[in-house]
């Protein structure tokens, strides 16, 4: 077990190996309730919503959902989030370690009407992720469901939203489930799709596999000093939306350029650049490590490091501190694996 | 051949005659988790007790490893630089790490099984 925002969650259940295949070949299970969920009450909230992320909620609508980024004035990202538009109000889920904060910071932008609700406790989630995760949820009423889409269905024969989600690049599903049915549901869709392969899968294959999907990390690949568009988030900054927290700033570097860049980064079997690392070329330091850990599923390490912006172009090759010696490294292009989940994206709504 | 022995940094060990065979501990390992690279010494190498003689890296961690013996290596676990997983798996067995060919005494500060896991069991 380890702490996680406050919360106990196991690194592994088995093997991080086993369950960072699981994921990639048939699918993982993840218990994901560690993360925060709130509940927007009031007609105001679209605009408030607007007004406080990143990304244009106008382009989607009831039953879909969006990656979006919560900035601060000077553009610092203050969380990446998934907002939901549902028929009854807007659901937001937020990183376990930011909760208390972006409640906070969101209950203090609220205008009047509008009221954020913290359902963290009274509501599990579960994530089934993989290339099968379809055919192996024991659920009803998913057919058509397009990816970032949701709506309500059964699971297991309990009552659930799912959302068609997650966060290891592969196709799947996520599931808001009360947390007093959320064992029962646990326990159904493992021995459903236990004989397919499928397995409970810990944070260990968690972070591995959003890694290698290049999915960003807060607190390691980003916080309040790094802004989106260094981020490599800047595609979900829409700047034409109309006026929102951290819009001017935003603007001003999105006119003169980010200083930083996010990249991906592969190293030698054994050296595993750790998140903190210093990152060299020609003997000068250009950046830092952010992630890093061993692909199981690709065979060697792989990282991502904030860099100065143009320093490193795919193929080049750096040097990374890995155990006080310096390694090498080669650039390559993000993310380090596309998984199922841009088959599902393609896939067209049938709803 | 005595039982298995154990160190506070979590190496075990059996000695026959002169010859030290060395691992990690379950523990270790359970601690670790999944086990993806070791660095470690060529035979010949001379070790003092408690001296760092490679590094285990984990999905999690880079860990050092440490002598639990003063000797001379003479042997090196050549499976585990294909399979590092057999530390995670047969820790006690196939994951041994290396021989040593042993100098002198054993340190008086090891620890036969019950005294180990008193110590694991307190969360040391």
């Amino acid at each position: 077990m380890v702490d996680f925002g406050g919360w106990e969650l196991p690194q592994q259940y088995t093997s991080i190996r086993d369950e960072h295949f699981a994921v990639r070949r048939s699918a993982g299970l993840f218990d994901i309730s560690h993360m925060g969920r709130f509940k927007l009450h009031g007609d105001g909230s679209f605009d408030f919503l607007q007004g406080l992320l990143t990304n244009d909620l106008s382009r989607i609508g009831p039953g879909r959902a969006q990656y979006n980024l919560m900035c601060n004035e000077r553009g610092g990202i203050l969380d990446d989030l998934v907002a939901y538009w549902g028929d009854d109000g807007f659901i937001v889920v937020v990183n376990a370690s930011n909760r208390e904060r972006d409640l906070e910071w969101m209950r203090g932008h609220a205008p009047a009407g509008v009221d954020v609700e913290d359902r963290t406790f009274e509501q599990s989630l579960l994530a089934f992720q993989g290339p099968q995760a379809e055919s192996l949820i024991p659920a009803t009423g998913l057919k058509g469901l397009p990816y970032f889409g949701f709506r309500p269905g059964k699971v297991a024969g309990t009552s659930a939203l799912v959302s068609r989600t997650g966060y290891t690049g592969e196709d799947g599903f996520e599931i808001f489930v009360t947390a007093d049915r959320v064992v029962q549901v646990w326990d159904a869709i493992l021995a459903h799709a236990a004989k397919q392969g499928a397995l409970p899968a810990g944070l260990g294959a968690r972070d591995a596999t959003r890694l290698e999907a290049a999915l960003r990390l807060y607190g390691n690949d980003m916080d309040e000093g790094v802004n989106p568009y260094e981020a490599g988030l800047g595609w979900t900054v829409r700047l034409d939306k109309g006026n929102f927290v951290g819009r001017d700033a935003l603007a001003s570097v999105k006119s003169e350029g980010p200083k930083r860049t996010l990249v991906g980064l592969k190293t030698a079997a054994g050296d595993i650049a750790r998140h903190g690392a210093a990152v060299f070329k020609g003997g000068r330091r250009i950046g830092t490590v952010t992630s890093g850990t061993h692909s199981f599923f690709l065979g060697h390490p792989i990282a991502l490091a904030m860099v100065e912006v143009a320093s490193l172009r795919v193929g080049e090759t750096a040097a990374v501190d890995v155990r006080g010696r310096q390694a090498a490294a080669e650039t390559v292009q993000l993310p380090f694996y596309r998984g199922s989940a841009r088959s599902a994206a393609a896939t067209p709504a049938k709803s | 051949m005595a039982g298995r022995l154990y160190t506070k940094s979590h190496e075990w060990l059996v000695v026959d005659g002169k010859t030290v065979t060395v691992g990690i501990t379950d523990f270790a390992q359970s601690q670790l988790g999944d086990v993806v690279f070791l660095e470690l010494p060529n035979a010949g190498r001379k070790l003092e007790a408690g001296e760092s003689f490679g590094v285990v890296e984990s999905v999690k961690a880079a860990s050092d490893l440490y002598s639990p013996a003063t000797g001379r290596v003479t042997a090196v676990n050549d499976k585990l630089a294909g399979k590092p997983e057999l530390i995670n798996s047969d820790p006690y067995g196939d994951g041994w790490i290396l021989r040593l060919e042993m100098a002198g005494e054993l340190p008086k500060d090891l620890m036969d099984e019950s005294a180990y896991k008193k110590l694991t069991e307190t969360g040391a």
